[in-house]
């Protein structure tokens, strides 16, 4: 999961506002805009099939994995990557059961193994047919249709300048100042956010609605994805947020800075494997195919952990930067099992609901 | 009449006065059939998916729903409150303070309805937020920061979009006392306190149940505050709970239950506007201010100035926090930025095409309705008249969102949703704009009808020749103002468009939102900046349009 650079603008057409002082020639132009807009890029490389993959939008952001792995895949397929980027993970889940199998994407990057039941439940997907004997997770996960392309353990993320002593567990977290105040993601609708409602579930049990309760106070908002919540923490409007224990990582290689730390709690931390898989209806299967096996290639898992800032699911180039040596590594690993995710997430997101609701 | 002096060749001569009227009707009547196909297909999808919502009872009885619906009630009550109270001392001083800048106060208070919901939002997170200006001057003086988000942020914010508006209706009300009562009072010395007991208040309270319920409905249906403010399921209003039920959970039969509640509190709502106050004028008049004689008293016109200063500074500076930060932000690499041109033009088409089909809807309409007016035989089309003044209301019951869920799982059967996406937002900007336009172009149309019917009849002015001669001189200033207020009001729409918005459909405001998302803070500042100033000189040209000449 990255964190926002500068945002180059290209500078190459005239400003928007220009146009509207020839009112006719605005009109015939942005019409022309819609109707043809989704055919202009197509036109532009007609000879070359694109490839369309949704995933989450800080995996297309430019300081993401996103332009880096397109260039690499575009350099050996003869083909166009077309990214479709979704608020968060859970959004991309979304968005598929609404299409349904008239989706128009090929690829699916971002789902992760808490809801790869659901998404296999859809009948979209086929078996990725990649070789993945290069990938090695912890617990060892293995799956005919979804590949693990990276993972890493949900963490709470603090400002140190404006937390003096942080939780050292869940337990703490729950019950500690309600003026220190922390950002969440929406479990409807992101990964991370999804991850926290797993986590209090494994920690607590029967007990969790009550928890959340008691911890309702300290949430200063709850956000759709992760990348609003993480602005909110390096914003300064709130100093905790839900993120990972390879976040600081970020700050310390691309700011020099320890300044966002890891809070490692006592309980253990729930893991996120990070999944990609193809559509079945998808009119290219084999550049699918190609690109979740090039995913897993020494070539792709090296942009991984420096732009994704996760730790890679398979064998690097080149060993890890420095910085990954310092993270928090968890002594306990938490997950549940994907098929009582798919059958419990329903049940759970209610509880949620109805202990942060009023 | 500027066709009236000189004979006029009729291009139709048979036609008599009951064909004009039966022509007129006719289209009027296909206007009310388009809205009825737009808004009756969204609530036939919504009770189509009924059906197969098994378990109503368990919905009812949720808890987290039950919290929403209050949560609904609760911030709409308390905004309300907020806004109407506040808005008291504001209408009275603004009436009794005497300086220079009245008539650029008020102009004042006009914006924040102008400005995008969106960009408010924005703007009230730079004032009020954690580290924003408020935040650190409380901090300075020892107390702990603001928290912006939830119920505490959604007030604030609907404080700033309706304070406004109440204390505009106010003086309005204020404004209509007669000037003998302002001398008596003069010449009697009243105190201030005596003066507010028996004309002031007596005046401002005609205003409130109008301003109250009004308000109230705008706040029971708020959306886009509460998606960006809300803080989650503890602040959570119908409107963004259908939102999520969609989009989140992909749960119609939720969306559909949702939608049901909202309609009915929503009908609920306009049922008591509409008994309680009179259609409410004062939105774009700036009112003629009558003269007063109160004593002059240095500590009443010092609690004045206060009173004026902390009003003015609630609602302008979020103006300024929006300008200051969007000058920061990289104004012309935004301009040249692709992604920004894309979002510009696909706005702009889709608010023109908006705002067009709009007019195209309503114009018929209140034509047809003006034309049974004139009838000889009125008071048997009396119904009739009635079905054409409401159907241009009734986009009030229905929320743009509860029409967008009904197309959005109506398109879903058929087609691509995504690809169908344009053209929903664009019927549903138009009705939302519909309420707008007819209490626009009712009164002008009203106003030619009693000037120049009679001389149309007598001189057999019917058919295009009389749309021409009566009805285009008398509306083109008000078409152009609705024209205007509709484009404004679709260029800042996110209702409709936080639905259907997607990766190959995205206009100024959704770009806006997902910059907001990813944390492109500067970015967000500099189209805020972009979408404010557009909306509100669209909103300055219609004022000025409207206003009647005598005016300043």
């Amino acid at each position: 999961m990255p964190r926002m650079r500068p945002f180059p603008l290209s500078n190459d057409k005239e400003a928007p506002l220009g146009s509207l002082q020839s009112p006719s020639i605005f009109v015939v132009s942005a019409v022309a805009a819609i109707v043809f807009g989704a055919a202009a890029p197509a036109a532009a490389e007609e000879d070359k099939p694109s490839l369309t993959v949704y995933t989450y939008e800080s995996f297309v952001a430019d300081y993401g994995p996103g332009p880096q792995i397109k260039a690499g895949f575009e350099k050996i397929c003869g083909c166009t990557v077309k990214w479709v980027g979704l608020e968060d993970g859970v959004a991309i889940l979304n968005r598929l059961k609404l299409e349904g199998a008239s989706t128009s994407a090929d690829v699916v990057v971002g789902l992760d193994t808490n809801l790869i039941a659901e998404a296999k439940a859809t009948g979209l997907f086929a078996p990725h047919g990649a070789d993945t004997s290069a990938v090695d997770v912890p617990g060892g996960f293995s799956d005919p249709v979804f590949i693990p392309y990276d993972y890493g353990w949900f963490a709470v993320v603090y400002d140190s300048q404006a937390i003096g002593a942080p939780p050292q567990s869940l337990e703490e977290l729950v019950s500690g100042n309600p003026e220190e105040k922390i950002a969440i993601e929406d479990p409807r609708s992101s990964t991370p956010g999804l991850g926290l409602l797993l986590w209090m579930k494994k920690v607590y049990g029967d007990s969790a609605e009550a928890k959340w309760r008691e911890l309702s106070k300290r949430i200063l908002t709850v956000t759709p994805g992760w990348s609003e919540a993480y602005g909110l923490l390096t914003s300064g409007e709130v100093p905790m947020v839900l993120s990972y224990t390879t976040s600081p990582a970020y700050h310390v290689i691309e700011e020099e800075s320890d300044r966002y730390r890891a809070a490692a709690f006592d309980e253990g931390h729930y893991i996120q494997i990070e999944v990609a898989g193809r559509i079945a209806s998808s009119d290219h299967p084999d550049l699918a195919r190609d690109f979740l096996a090039y995913l897993i290639s020494p070539a792709a898992q090296d942009v991984l952990p420096t732009t994704n800032w996760m730790l890679p699911a398979a064998a690097t180039a080149s060993p890890l930067p420095d910085a990954f040596k310092e993270l928090v590594t968890p002594d306990k690993t938490l997950s549940f099992d994907p098929q009582t995710v798919a059958d419990s997430r329903r049940a759970w997101t209610q509880e949620w609901l109805q202990a942060l609701g009023r | 009449m500027a066709a009236g002096a000189r004979p006029l060749r009729l291009s139709a001569r048979q036609m008599t006065g009951s064909t004009d009227r039966r022509w007129r009707v006719a289209a009027g009547l296909a206007a009310v059939a388009a809205l009825a196909v737009f808004l009756g297909g969204a609530g036939f999808a919504l009770l189509a998916q009924a059906d197969r919502t098994p378990n109503l009872f368990a919905l009812a009885s949720d808890r987290y729903l039950r919290g929403v619906v209050l949560f609904t009630l609760e911030q709409a009550a308390l905004s309300t409150l907020l806004a109407v109270i506040g808005a008291l001392p504001l209408a009275v001083a603004l009436h009794r303070a005497r300086f220079p800048g009245r008539g650029l106060v008020l102009r004042l208070f006009l914006l924040p309805q102008a400005l995008p919901v969106l960009v408010g939002a924005l703007a009230i997170i730079a004032v009020w937020g954690r580290n924003g200006v408020v935040s650190d001057l409380v901090a300075t003086l020892g107390f702990g920061r603001l928290n912006v988000y939830g119920l505490s942020g959604i007030l604030i914010a609907h404080t700033f979009f309706n304070l406004p508006l109440a204390a505009r209706l106010m003086v309005a009300a204020l404004d209509g006392v007669p000037a003998e009562s302002w001398k008596l009072a003069g010449q009697l010395s009243l105190t201030p306190l005596t003066t507010f007991r028996l004309l002031e208040w007596p005046a401002i309270r005609t205003a409130l149940p109008g301003a109250t319920s009004l308000i109230f409905m705008l706040c029971v249906t708020s959306f886009t505050l509460v998606l960006t403010l809300g803080g989650g399921p503890g602040a959570t209003t119908l409107e963004v709970a259908i939102y999520q039920a969609l989009r989140y959970d992909f749960d119609p039969g939720l969306a559909v239950f949702l939608a049901l509640i909202q309609i009915g509190l929503t009908a609920l709502a306009l049922a008591v506007t509409l008994r309680l106050g009179e259609t409410t004028p004062g939105g774009f008049t700036l009112g003629r201010r009558a003269r007063r004689y109160d004593p002059a008293q240095g500590f009443v016109r010092v609690l004045d100035l206060a009173v004026l200063a902390v009003g003015i500074a609630f609602v302008l500076s979020p103006f300024i926090a929006t300008i200051v930060a969007g000058l920061r932000s990289d104004l012309v690499a935004l301009l040249a930025d692709p992604n920004v041109q894309r979002a510009a033009m696909t706005s702009g088409v889709v608010a023109l095409a908006a705002a067009t089909l709009a007019l195209l809807l309503a114009t018929p309409l209140l034509l047809a309705r003006q034309a049974l007016a004139r009838s000889a035989s009125s008071r048997r089309h009396a119904a009739w008249r009635g079905l054409f003044e409401l159907s241009g209301s009734l986009v009030l019951v229905v929320p743009p969102i509860v029409i967008g869920a009904g197309w959005f799982l109506l398109l879903r059967r058929v087609t691509d949703v995504f690809a169908a996406a344009p053209f929903v937002v664009i019927a549903t900007n138009a009705v939302m704009a519909m309420p707008f336009i007819v209490r626009i172009l009712a009164p002008a149309l009203a106003t030619s009808a009693e000037r120049h019917d009679r001389l149309a009849e007598s001189l057999g002015l019917f058919g295009l020749a009389r749309l021409r001669h009566v009805e285009w001189p008398a509306l083109k200033a008000p078409l152009a103002l609705s024209f205007a207020f509709a484009l404004a009001l679709s260029l800042g729409d996110l209702g409709a468009m936080a639905l259907f918005g997607s990766q190959d459909f995205v206009t100024l405001p959704y770009l806006l939102l997902q910059r907001m998302g990813s944390y492109r803070t500067a970015d967000a500042a500099g189209l805020a900046l972009l979408l404010g100033a557009l909306c509100l000189a669209l909103m300055a040209f219609a004022e000025r349009g409207f206003r009647p000449e005598e005016g300043r």
